[in-house]
């Protein structure tokens, strides 16, 4: 088996998550926990501001990945994102007790896309790489405030007050960074 | 319905990155049910999440984690999701702004503002924004007001515009404390949209300013 953390050729993580999605492979999912559960628990510690601890939220990020394993489209993006997804909605559960307002594409009011999907797996993986190169080439002041606002689970007011600059200078780093990292992604026949 | 006014990238990033709090997210989610334009960009946005989370220093878990969670998984207490929840009821408000009104545009339950303009008012947990209903009467001005920090419009129906331009169902617009706008609706049906403000709005010298020019009074 590929290493996990070679992500080069194929995407090995996304094999394993449907893996466990549909056959409930309990070695898959092994793996996938030796790779994600010591980054989601980084991730947990940096927005931390409750009596849970890391490795709980973690470990309820975990039983997640497995009871809705079987919701996972390998087409529609990587392992890594659909993971950070879920994270991402146990946290605000947890740290803030709060639900996320969510959009529900089985609503009769929902408007679908009257494009076909054009995502493929081979696409995904390309994302996936140009992604991450492209967030190598922002500008630290770029990468700062988009690390805060996606890991420290901060709100815009509350960045500019951490690095006691203006509100409006966080909302236009934001917006660059996401412009850059949108470009490089149509650069590189990524996006439509 | 074509969209032209959309979520500002700043916006969509915090909505992504669960930064974003209840109120604002309210008016983003209902923009992008429906947007597919910015659910695609969305979903750019959670890719960023997913690659900054594979680029994170792991931290070390503790030893016999593994082994908990196995045991967890297998002694049944959790329950795979396998099927999508039931679709709900035919409406012409989407989810998830219907599940806070309690229904379509016909469940609002509306409070007069004077001159014919009424609103409701959303319940959420958030302390940080105040979120609610606006109707405002064909082709009269919304009540000129000035707030401090960020307001979200998105239009439900009908439809206004301001010196920003037009902006009919679906649309969103997105102003600061900078902009000094006067949404007029337009003269065909009255316009309801959502509006979510992190200060309180202060409708000011309603009456005899806002309505003048355009009542002729």
């Amino acid at each position: 088996m590929v290493p996990p953390d070679d992500m080069d050729a194929t995407d090995p993580l996304s094999d394993l998550l449907v893996a466990v999605g549909t056959t409930r492979d309990m070695e898959a999912f092994q793996t996938l926990f030796r790779h994600f559960a010591p980054r989601i628990k980084s991730y947990m510690a940096r927005g931390a501001t409750s009596a849970l601890q890391p490795d709980e939220i973690m470990q309820e990020t975990m039983v997640a990945v497995w009871n809705k394993a079987a919701l996972y489209d390998p087409t529609k993006g990587s392992a890594s994102t659909w993971i950070f997804t879920i994270a991402r909605n146990q946290r605000i559960d947890a740290y803030r007790r709060a639900t996320r307002p969510e959009f529900d594409p089985n609503d009769p009011a929902f408007v679908p896309s009257s494009e076909p999907a054009a995502d493929d797996r081979m696409q995904t993986q390309q994302t996936s790489k140009s992604l991450r190169r492209a967030i190598e080439t922002l500008s630290t002041e770029q990468s700062e405030v988009l690390r805060l606002c996606y890991f420290e689970d901060n709100s815009q007011s509350t960045i500019a007050e951490r690095l006691n600059i203006p509100l409006g200078t966080v909302k236009s780093r934001l917006r660059l960074a996401f412009a850059k990292l949108r470009l490089a992604l149509e650069a590189s026949g990524d996006a439509p | 319905m074509t969209i032209r006014h959309h979520i500002e990238d700043d916006l969509l990033v915090s909505y992504a990155s669960g930064a974003l709090s209840e109120g604002w997210s309210i008016a983003v989610a209902t923009h992008l049910a429906l947007c597919p334009h910015c659910r695609a960009r969305l979903e750019t946005a959670e890719a960023v999440g997913g690659q900054l989370l594979d680029a994170i220093t792991p931290e070390q878990v503790d030893a016999l984690a593994w082994d908990q969670l196995r045991t967890r998984i297998a002694s049944g207490a959790t329950a795979p999701e396998v099927a999508p929840r039931p679709a709900a009821i035919a409406s012409d408000i989407p989810r998830p702004l219907r599940d806070y009104i309690g229904g379509g545009i016909d469940a609002i339950k509306w409070r007069n503002l004077g001159k014919g303009a009424s609103q409701m008012r959303l319940r959420t947990g958030d302390p940080t924004t105040q979120v609610r209903l606006l109707r405002i009467p064909a082709g009269k001005p919304v009540p000129e007001h000035t707030h401090r920090g960020r307001e979200l419009t998105l239009v439900l129906s009908g439809s206004f515009h301001d010196e920003e331009g037009s902006f009919g169902p679906g649309d969103i617009e997105d102003a600061d404390g900078s902009v000094l706008h006067q949404p007029i609706a337009s003269p065909e049906a009255d316009c309801i949209c959502l509006a979510v403000t992190d200060a309180p709005l202060k409708f000011s010298s309603w009456i005899v300013r806002a309505l003048q020019p355009v009542l002729g009074i």
